[in-house]
């Protein structure tokens, strides 16, 4: 969806082939957007004119920001939302989108003339040609659903898997794998006794992905949180023999942050209890998402345990939970603008990649779609792992592939301190800008931004003060004698945005995001120059290009696990040789010596992006 | 642009000549903080060199290159220090927290020279070789002398950093789930120890390239109190010029001394006292510095020539106390020596054996000065996160944290983000 999007916004004429125009925009997985890393990304898809996050804030019913007490590199923008609203949103959203038209459909196959993808075949024999295919197909590749020793193909509850898409993809003879993902059954939400559980409430004042939303467009409401307990622990020791994952039917790699209850009750063995969140499905849903007991166990015993938990009594399935395995292609053959490297023509994005959630799947999305729309021009837009998350997850993708399902962490960021959800608009609406996906009406709030930003640091940065004049306005600092200016003191910890107000009461001119901003930047204003230095060198290393197709298993001196990883990942940069698991500095010396009796200098074009 | 980088060029040890490179765009402007000014190029200059606190490091000949000139293709710097190995490790301390400034990884300068075009193909080829050579050396040397209970240290350093980190990130990154609000205190107790015990090594291991580099142990004592009459005794042959007049040693005179297996390097220096003459008070000046440089210092004092007292503060506890020219005057001092009878040498060299053996008997593992800066640095990113743990600040600490294992992956090899998640899995129940 955010792939189409993306395509069409950058100006090409755009088909959308789905099997069903009502099922863009459903939320397969839980009903909530964003999180730590994840909420990150809705930033960045935002920043560059994204659907996500405003389709997120349209539907959120319960905003909070998590970490809400660490610093703001570290606090991630997280939504329950509607279904029906969020699916609603992006389906009026694709139906205006101009350049966007929706076909309905099954891909069978990738047209394929002098080795670059032209297109594709829907149904038995509907061709479609376009001057490059984005392949976006979740899980639903080769899908097959367990529940217990129960076993149906399938893409996701109620949906049919792809699988001769599969069977074609297999032939293209690229590295594919299993993965493993599962989902909790869904209970009906007037069976369950809320008066008895713990409440969480949402954020008083809401913190949105947009950086166009200003006010919360549905109504709020609470979660509800429970626990397993002891009896629940048993009846699930006592049946793990007919667990899908445990009876031995499936084969795929589950993900260690996102454990099934079967996984939690087994290795973490002295364990008593584990939370649930109860996550409304909507606000006139019938049906509530237990996040944090997914499952494969069979039906019967899914219903013994459910009950066995507070307030769940009486609790009804709606429908059981269910563990689904699929195909991943290992993003090694990618490029860093998404596309195969021994296909060209050809993008993938998602879940086809390893990843799991949707704002992991929507970035890929994003970037693939574009560089899709791009692809005649031979200039992708790379991201970098300096540039946001979404240059870290796709850098992480195409040099280190995944042993299972990848998930953004705020701890995959090295330069987590300058991507911070806060600076996004800054770090990506330029660049989004200048590729043609940032609209009029969003560069145009931008540059207002950027002016007010600009205007409020000259005047804040202009005045300095003695520490006994701080003083005397009630803000206590060093008495080192140093003359500091407003914006010297707006990041020190102790004091907050309303003791410098009350100091200076001319800072009240200043709209309050404006202030939340520059406090943001100050914050972390010692700690920036090393990271950019580091940066520097990063990108030193990634304008080194490595030719293509450099015959790692013929360099002398590599040991034969890192030629393996060498020749999966044919990485494009020294800087991305660099950051395979194991590289060593001989290493990288020979790889460059190999590669300069290869190719000789400039045998590849250098990044295209100028940057000093 | 690419980061500035300096070694110890030549061997390491006592060298008559330690010439140090630094290579890089920041190189000149670090030669003009140290040096005071740069010469012409290509053009062999004395001068002294200071640290950020004006004190001198050395008087040493340097000379520069342009790209053009020099071996890496980049401005490249060459100090020729003199050789004492508390000198060198003076300067490398000094360059090492120049901003933009690292020390070389193996291998580094003929990687620059040959990325630049200085080294043709077919020299090239042998690159990959001598860096494997370089770091194959470094880490038999580690292995070496990671036997034993220093293998168990080395481990539980990483275990710990790792338990930090893995603490630190979970309590950012599954703020929502079930793990410690505040990883503040436990993570606190962990870098406290991991503090001391990188200190306690790094201590140790000075010692250790003492052992091969040579202990200086510093004669002192007011004009006349027989410096150089010991230090010849000792030397069998007139190694400093003695004579009855005194300030006769106005430079410093070094007896290299093997003490029972202990390199030991005695320093005469000039005597003691406050002069006009600005010869003799240069040589005064460096006897202080040198003295106070030195491992141990031997405070000399005779019945007609006694100790200062405006130099007493050079004379610490674990010093040793001589009363010279035994073989005239009486004292009730521990030590009583006559350079004319021999008397009372042996007692004084055996107690010098003892107490330096001493501090070599917990010789520590880290051998290299690349690992023992190493330590320093990650000991003060330790520091520095341990300052700023707690929950309005932890990813400012995880910072440090990060910047900590980046330096000690010399030590405790590297730590990636797998290893910390691994780490987070294994410890917490997470997944909602």
């Amino acid at each position: 969806m955010e792939a189409a999007h993306a395509a069409a916004r950058a100006g090409v004429g755009t088909i959308l082939v789905t099997h069903r125009f009502d099922r863009i925009g459903v939320m397969s997985c839980n009903p909530a957007i964003g999180g730590l890393g994840k909420g990150h990304l809705v930033r960045e898809i935002d920043a560059m004119d994204g659907v996500m996050g405003r389709a997120a804030d349209h539907a959120g019913i319960q905003f909070r920001l998590l970490n809400r007490r660490k610093g703001p590199a570290v606090q991630g923008p997280r939504a329950q939302c509607d279904r029906a609203r969020y699916r609603g949103f992006i389906q009026d959203r694709t139906v205006e989108r101009a350049l966007l038209e929706v076909v309905e459909g099954e891909v069978t196959d990738i047209v394929v003339k002098h080795g670059r993808a032209v297109g594709v075949i829907v149904g038995d024999d509907q061709e479609i040609r376009a001057g490059a295919v984005v392949l976006t197909s979740g899980t639903f590749l080769d899908g097959v659903i367990h529940i217990g020793n129960a076993r149906r193909k399938g893409g996701r509850i109620g949906d049919a898997a792809a699988s001769r898409l599969a069977a074609r993809i297999r032939d293209l003879g690229l590295a594919t794998g299993r993965l493993k993902t599962g989902t909790p059954p869904r209970l009906r939400k007037d069976s369950i006794n809320f008066s008895i559980l713990e409440i969480q409430p949402g954020d008083e004042d809401p913190t949105f992905f947009s950086f166009l939303s200003r006010r919360s467009a549905a109504r709020q409401i609470p979660c509800h949180i429970t626990h397993t307990n002891r009896r629940t622990h048993e009846i699930i020791r006592e049946n793990l023999d007919r667990s899908a994952m445990y009876g031995g039917f499936i084969k795929g790699i589950g993900p260690r942050y996102c454990p099934s209850i079967e996984d939690k009750i087994v290795r973490f063995e002295d364990k008593s209890s584990h939370q649930i969140f109860l996550e409304p499905e909507g606000l006139d849903d019938p049906l509530i998402y237990p996040n944090g007991i997914s499952t494969s166990l069979p039906e019967d015993v899914q219903k013994t345990y459910i009950r066995s938990i507070r307030g769940l009594e009486s609790a009804e399935i709606a429908q059981p939970g269910y563990a689904i395995e699929y195909d991943y292609i290992d993003a090694r053959s990618l490029s860093a603008g998404l596309e195969l490297k021994n296909l060209p023509g050809l993008f993938l994005a998602g879940q086809i990649n390893g990843t799991t959630g949707y704002e992991e799947a929507a970035a890929q999305g994003l970037v693939a779609g574009l560089n899709a729309a791009r692809s005649g021009s031979n200039d992708p837009m790379i991201l970098d792992r300096a540039d946001g998350y979404i240059g870290v997850m796709i850098d992480d993708l195409i040099t280190r592939g995944v042993a299972e399902p990848y998930r953004m962490f705020t701890s995959r960021a090295e330069f987590r301190l300058s991507l911070r959800a806060d600076n996004a608009d800054q770090r990506l609406t330029p660049l989004g800008r200048a590729v043609g996906l940032v609209g009029d009406a969003r560069w145009k709030t931008f540059e207002r931004k950027m002016e007010l930003l600009a205007t409020a640091r000259d005047r804040l940065g202009a005045k300095t003060h003695t520490p006994r004049e701080l003083s005397e306005r009630g803000l206590s600092v060093n008495r080192d004698g140093v003359r500091r200016s407003i914006l010297d003191i707006l990041g020190y910890s102790d004091l907050s945005v309303e003791d410098l107000t009350r100091a200076f009461p001319e800072l009240r001119d200043i709209e309050a995001f404006i202030l939340r901003q520059l406090r943001n930047e100050a914050i972390y204003k010692n700690y920036l120059p090393r990271q950019e230095a580091q940066i520097a060198r990063m990108r030193v290393e990634d304008s080194r290009p490595l030719p293509k197709g450099l015959d790692y298993k013929s360099i002398s001196g590599l040991s034969a696990e890192l030629q393996q990883k060498l020749s999966l990942a044919q990485p494009h940069t020294l800087g991305q040789a660099s950051r395979i698991d194991g590289m060593t500095p001989a290493a990288l010396a020979r790889i460059l010596v190999s590669a300069k009796t290869a190719g000789g200098e400039g045998a590849e074009k250098m990044r295209a992006r100028g940057r000093s | 642009m690419d980061e500035t980088i300096f070694a110890l060029s030549s061997g390491a040890g006592r060298a008559g000549i330690a010439v140090i490179r630094i290579s890089g765009s920041e190189a000149l402007d670090v030669l003009a903080r140290i040096a005071g000014s740069k010469p012409p190029e290509r053009e062999a200059r004395l001068r002294r060199l200071r640290d950020s606190n004006g004190e001198t490091l050395d008087e040493a000949l340097v000379l520069w290159f342009s790209e053009s000139g020099g071996f890496t293709g980049e401005t490249l710097v060459e100090l020729h220090c003199h050789g004492g190995t508390a000198i060198v490790q003076a300067v490398l301390n000094f360059l090492a927290v120049q901003p933009g400034c690292r020390m070389a990884e193996p291998g580094e300068f003929t990687l620059r020279a040959f990325q630049n075009g200085r080294i043709d193909l077919a020299n090239a080829e042998a690159l990959g070789d001598l860096v494997n050579a370089e770091t194959e050396a470094q880490r038999k040397y580690s292995i070496r002398m990671l036997q034993g209970d220093l293998h168990r240290r080395v481990d539980e350093w990483r275990k710990d950093l790792l338990r930090a980190l893995a603490l630190v990130e979970a309590t950012i990154d599954w703020a929502d789930e079930d793990v410690p609000e505040d990883a503040g205190p436990e993570v606190r107790a962990i870098l406290d120890g991991l503090i001391s015990s990188l200190e306690r090594e790094r201590v140790a291991s000075q010692a250790a390239g003492k052992l091969r580099n040579g202990f200086e142990v510093a004669v002192i004592g007011a004009p006349n109190s027989g410096k150089s009459s010991f230090i010849n005794h000792l030397s069998g042959r007139e190694t400093a010029i003695t004579s009855p007049v005194p300030g006769t040693t106005r430079d410093i005179v070094e007896l290299r001394y093997d003490l029972c297996g202990i390199p030991v390097c005695f320093l005469d220096t000039a005597g003691l006292r406050e002069t006009d003459d600005p010869v003799e008070k240069e040589g005064v000046r460096r006897a202080v510095q040198r003295a106070e440089a030195a491992d141990l210092r031997l405070r000399f004092e005779a019945a007609d020539a006694g100790f200062p007292e405006a130099f007493e503060y050079l004379a610490t506890s674990a010093d040793l106390r001589v009363a010279t020219k035994s073989d005239i005057f009486e004292t009730g001092e521990n030590h009583n020596i006559s350079t004319v009878t021999g008397g009372g040498f042996e007692d004084l060299l055996e107690d010098i054996r003892e107490i330096l053996s001493a501090r070599v008997s917990s010789a520590g593992v880290l051998g290299h000065t690349r690992q023992q800066l190493a330590v320093e640095a990650g000991r003060d990113a330790l520091a520095l996160a341990r300052n700023r743990l707690g929950t309005a600040s932890d990813e400012v600490a995880a910072e440090h944290l990060r910047a900590a294992a980046r330096e000690l992956a010399k030590v405790i090899g590297t730590i990636g983000v797998e290893d910390v998640l691994e780490n987070v899995f294994a410890n917490f129940c997470l997944g909602k």
